[in-house]
């Protein structure tokens, strides 16, 4: 179990290596995220007023769209150059691989989120300090679910024709529930009298879709990248 | 063509003919009037959709795990089968709405539900055709997430509202109703398997070929 642990740990660091080289993914993955804040906020704000409760919506669509946009290029990175194939190769479980390439999406989506969502506060005024355990946990949460199915179809995507544009399209009518549940309780908190009950309704739903999700792909890692 | 499928055709096409007969003849409801007749074609559409998901998501199972080819013809062929019920659902759905609930379409959790299965395995059918090579497997694990994803759908969107009649309808549906409508549903289960023996032995003969032009190029 602990070599389970250390080669997960080891493709995380590997990962980071990489990136703390060129910056290609945070710089662009960051970049865009608040390019589409900036998109939707034109299209949705009239007359200087926010229509409605949409600054969850917007949070949640930003993170779905550049969470998109990094599981594309990390899995391209390693398409490239041909690394997976040396991954794949090394002794180590399969299930371990995964969870490396997760903890690396996982730690990329985040990072925008911490600039993403003060963002969201300033253009909105959204009450991000009231219950800051609550947003976070929600967040967390919510980022696991996408990214844990993401990781699994875009690595699977690797060898596909067309993957660029078959990763959102499996992506987004899967992930469904993660950006309901994201929107829902995020918009709890950011209401005048936030309901801190409702937002852990919400957050109870994502931890349970994390938990089979997680399962699932782990599950079927190994016979989805056989060859 | 094998023998049991004409007898399913025909069986098929025997229904189908009756149906309108016993629609006709079945009471008026008394709020709905004529729309309620969708319903003949709605439900059982909608419990087809079900089933045959259910059944491509095991299908896709047991050829992830065993691959076993013959798995994965039928998990196609079933895909294929529940874009089709999935889209008269969705298209005999809105009728009824506008005349029940005075709007086309409503975020309600069945029909949000359905609306994300029918997306999904038009998904699942967009990257067997333009996936390319390998793309069976990748099929397989999208329909068995797709299964595992129904209910969190469900009761997400089940947390807004609900307008759509409760299941309980169908066993307390009159029997001069629930009469039709179970014809109906026969001849869906009827022209489903015609569907399904000619799309399997379509796809076994499409791996064939393919195997014999691979043999080809190999000797």
């Amino acid at each position: 179990m602990t070599a389970f642990f250390r080669v997960a740990w080891l493709i995380f660091r590997k990962d980071l290596a990489v990136e703390a080289r060129s910056w290609e993914l945070v710089s662009t993955t960051v970049f865009f995220s608040v390019a589409c804040l900036l998109v939707f906020t034109i299209a949705l704000i009239n007359e200087g007023q926010a229509v409605g409760d949409v600054a969850a919506g917007i949070l949640w669509v930003a993170i779905a769209f550049s969470g998109t946009l990094a599981l594309g290029r990390t899995f391209e990175r390693e398409r490239q150059t041909d690394t997976l194939r040396a991954l794949m190769l090394a002794p180590a479980d399969r299930p371990a691989l995964y969870v490396g390439k997760l903890l690396g999406i996982l730690f990329l989506m985040l990072l925008t989120e911490v600039i993403l969502v003060p963002l969201v506060a300033l253009f909105f005024q959204a009450p991000i300090v009231d219950w800051p355990l609550h947003l976070a946990a929600l967040l967390l949460a919510g980022t696991l679910g996408y990214a844990a199915v993401g990781t699994l179809f875009a690595a699977m995507l690797v060898r596909a024709r067309s993957r660029d544009v078959m990763l959102p399209i499996l992506l987004y009518p899967i992930t469904v529930p993660v950006i309901i549940a994201g929107v829902r309780g995020t918009a709890a908190l950011f209401q005048e009298t936030p309901d801190a009950a409702l937002a852990q309704f919400w957050l109870a739903l994502l931890v349970f879709f994390d938990v089979v999700f997680v399962t699932l792909a782990l599950w079927t890692f190994e016979p989805v990248m056989t060859e | 063509m094998r023998k049991y499928t004409h007898i399913l055709l025909g069986a098929a096409l025997l229904v189908f003919a009756l149906a309108p007969v016993l629609i006709h003849r079945a009471p008026y409801e008394s709020t709905m009037g004529l729309v309620q007749k969708i319903f003949y074609f709605h439900l059982p559409g909608a419990l087809m959709m079900l089933f045959i998901a259910l059944f491509a998501g095991v299908m896709s199972g047991i050829f992830l795990f065993t691959k076993k080819p013959w798995a994965d013809h039928y998990a196609l062929a079933a895909a294929e089968q529940v874009v089709l019920f999935g889209a008269m659902t969705l298209v005999t759905g809105p009728l009824w709405a506008r005349k029940a609930w005075g709007v086309w379409w409503e975020w309600d959790a069945r029909l949000t539900s359905s609306l994300l299965l029918w997306m999904i395995f038009i998904a699942y059918l967009l990257l067997r055709r333009f996936g390319g090579p390998g793309s069976d497997k990748l099929g397989a694990g999208m329909a068995l997430f797709a299964l595992a994803n129904v209910p969190f759908i469900y009761v997400s969107v089940n947390y807004w509202r609900t307008l759509h009649p409760k299941t309980t309808v169908v066993p307390n549906l009159v029997p001069p109703m629930a009469g039709p409508m179970w014809w109906a549903f026969a001849g869906f289960v009827l022209m489903s398997l015609v569907l399904f023996a000619l799309r399997v032995q379509q796809e076994e003969q499409r791996a064939r070929v393919e195997a014999l032009y691979l043999a080809a190029d190999e000797g």
